[in-house]
């Protein structure tokens, strides 16, 4: 199979379609009758608590995860049909920026960002350094150019590998976790770093988070997960006066509710005293 | 998984085996020549190779000094003390030589091998590679596995030669053995071909064997901190069993 990959997301298509997708792992059901649309051109929030299954749903966008049962699009393509090669093609078009960075560590930042453009292109090193820089520049560190990611803080590393997702211009940025951990003024940076992209860049963006107080800074649209099923869609603060449970329970930062605090168990009373005589 | 724990040994071993049998192939059949490819294969002949002979090079002059000793004590009862240049020789050359550098390798840079894919699959590094559509099998695997290839047979002809350098100190210079007798007769009776060259291509073969367990149980490392020093152990001891299990078999087909 060739695909033409000269731009995988089309305008009047969802960038992102997820069709009653199921995945089964270790034979317990981790997504079951999924669906989720992503529109082109938006930043997307997918927001929900741990465990609903937000970083399984971007590993099937990217690929990583082959459903048992559903079908994943990236614009167009169904990403399940596809060979290695193809989907090497198609990853080309997707940045990602994953939850610690993954900066290669034995590489300066500089060697990190130019990576994926010595490996897919045939330009110039003279170029690349220009390029390079220029991604550096978005970011704001073409001054930490030449050090090693261990030298650097968890949010420069992180803003460092948004340089490195975005080296090869792509069509569509997932951003996994993006502000787990960070301090309130890399926080802020890397939610407008979020946005400024997508405005300049024109591009999709799918944020993976459970920063709700952040989500509307920076968020087109949202999604709420919970228990592997996607419970509303909508504008950011749309959301915020919706009256379902779960939606009450995740905004609200209830910890009890239709998402129990507590994992399965056998009665309490009964596992410290024992059963009764 | 428990349907794999619960399986009889046996059938795991050779799974395990198959299975490091086919990521050897598929590691193999994808090489490539580039020049970003060699740059990255020398710098891992630096890491795991260079950075590996201290340890080689003071081990070899130690055992050819301890071998030495021992050697023309017991050679020395019978009045052959002289010969003990072509004990040393034989020895080291056929058998201690690539025996002994390649689990010394496995130890000193074959663990490190394997500690730093399982560490680099531990932090998502080799997703991210995989993520922007670059074969983590060619950026990593490959470079170690080509420099580990190169390296062992290169430092098995440094420890031999260190080796020697002690057998010179303790025979010549220690127990005054003529020079022209103790060169005499390891050149009499040591072939190049028969004696040297399986030597070497024993090294080749070990050379193999220790940079592909390092990768592959770097490369299926658990991604956690048991996982990475499951995998660095299980490197030494797969190493050192399969390089001695594969020694007799060789010595015993080169006969």
């Amino acid at each position: 199979m060739t695909l033409d990959t000269s731009s995988i997301i089309k305008p009047d298509l969802p960038a992102i379609r997820l069709e009653d997708v199921r995945i089964v792992r270790s034979g317990q059901l981790v997504l079951d009758g999924f669906n989720l649309e992503v529109p082109a051109g938006k930043v997307t929030a997918i927001m929900g608590p741990s465990g609903s299954g937000k970083t399984t749903a971007l590993k099937l966008i990217t690929g990583q995860l082959k459903p048992d049962g559903g079908r994943v699009f990236v614009g167009d393509i169904d990403v399940c049909e596809l060979d290695r090669g193809d989907l090497n093609a198609v990853r080309r078009h997707i940045g990602v920026l994953l939850q610690n960075g993954a900066l290669l560590t034995d590489m300066t930042c500089f060697d990190n960002v130019a990576l994926p453009l010595r490996e897919h292109t045939e330009l110039p090193d003279s170029l690349i350094e220009k390029l390079v820089l220029l991604k550096l520049q978005a970011v704001g560190l073409r001054g930490a150019a030449q050090m090693y990611p261990q030298q650097l803080s968890g949010g420069m590393v992180r803003r460092v590998a948004t340089a490195r997702a975005l080296a090869l211009d792509p069509d569509l940025m997932l951003y996994d976790e993006p502000f787990a951990g960070l301090d309130p003024i890399s926080l802020a940076a890397v939610g407008r770093l979020i946005r400024q992209i997508n405005r300049v860049v024109g591009i999709t963006s799918i944020v993976i988070t459970h920063d709700v107080a952040e989500v509307s800074k920076f968020a087109d649209y949202a999604c709420i997960m919970a228990n592997g099923k996607v419970v509303a869609c909508g504008v950011p603060d749309q959301l915020g006066s919706d009256d379902n449970e779960i939606i009450r329970q995740f905004l609200d930062g209830l910890p009890d509710g239709p998402v129990p605090f507590h994992y399965p168990a056998p009665d309490l009373e009964t596992q410290l005293i024992g059963e009764s005589e | 998984m428990s349907g794999e724990a619960s399986q009889p040994w046996v059938i795991g071993a050779v799974r395990r085996l198959g299975n490091a049998g086919m990521f050897l192939l598929q590691a193999l059949s994808g090489m490539k020549c580039s020049f970003f490819h060699a740059g990255e294969t020398m710098r891992q002949i630096y890491y795991i190779g260079v950075r590996s002979l201290i340890i080689i090079m003071m081990s070899g002059f130690f055992v050819g000094l301890v071998m030495t000793l021992q050697t023309y004590d017991t050679l020395n009862r019978f009045g052959a003390g002289d010969s003990v240049s072509t004990v040393l020789g034989l020895s080291l050359f056929k058998e201690l030589g690539p025996v002994l550098t390649s689990i010394l390798f496995a130890g000193r840079a074959g663990t490190a091998v394997a500690a730093e894919i399982g560490l680099m699959r531990a932090t998502e590094q080799i997703d991210a590679l995989d993520l922007m559509g670059i074969d983590p099998l060619e950026r990593i695997v490959q470079p170690r596995l080509l420099a580990g290839m190169i390296a062992v047979p290169v430092l098995t002809l440094i420890f031999n030669f260190m080796a020697l350098l002690g057998g010179v100190v303790f025979g010549i210079g220690i127990m005054a053995i003529d020079p022209i007798t103790f060169w005499g007769n390891m050149q009499n009776s040591i072939g190049l071909w028969e004696d040297f060259g399986t030597g070497m291509l024993k090294a080749v073969a070990f050379g193999v064997i220790a940079s592909w367990l390092a990768v592959y149980f770097g490369w299926t490392a658990k991604p956690t901190s048991e996982g990475v020093a499951s995998a660095t152990t299980s490197t030494v001891i797969a190493t050192a069993i399969s390089v001695l299990l594969l020694d007799f078999v060789l010595s015993a087909l080169m006969l």
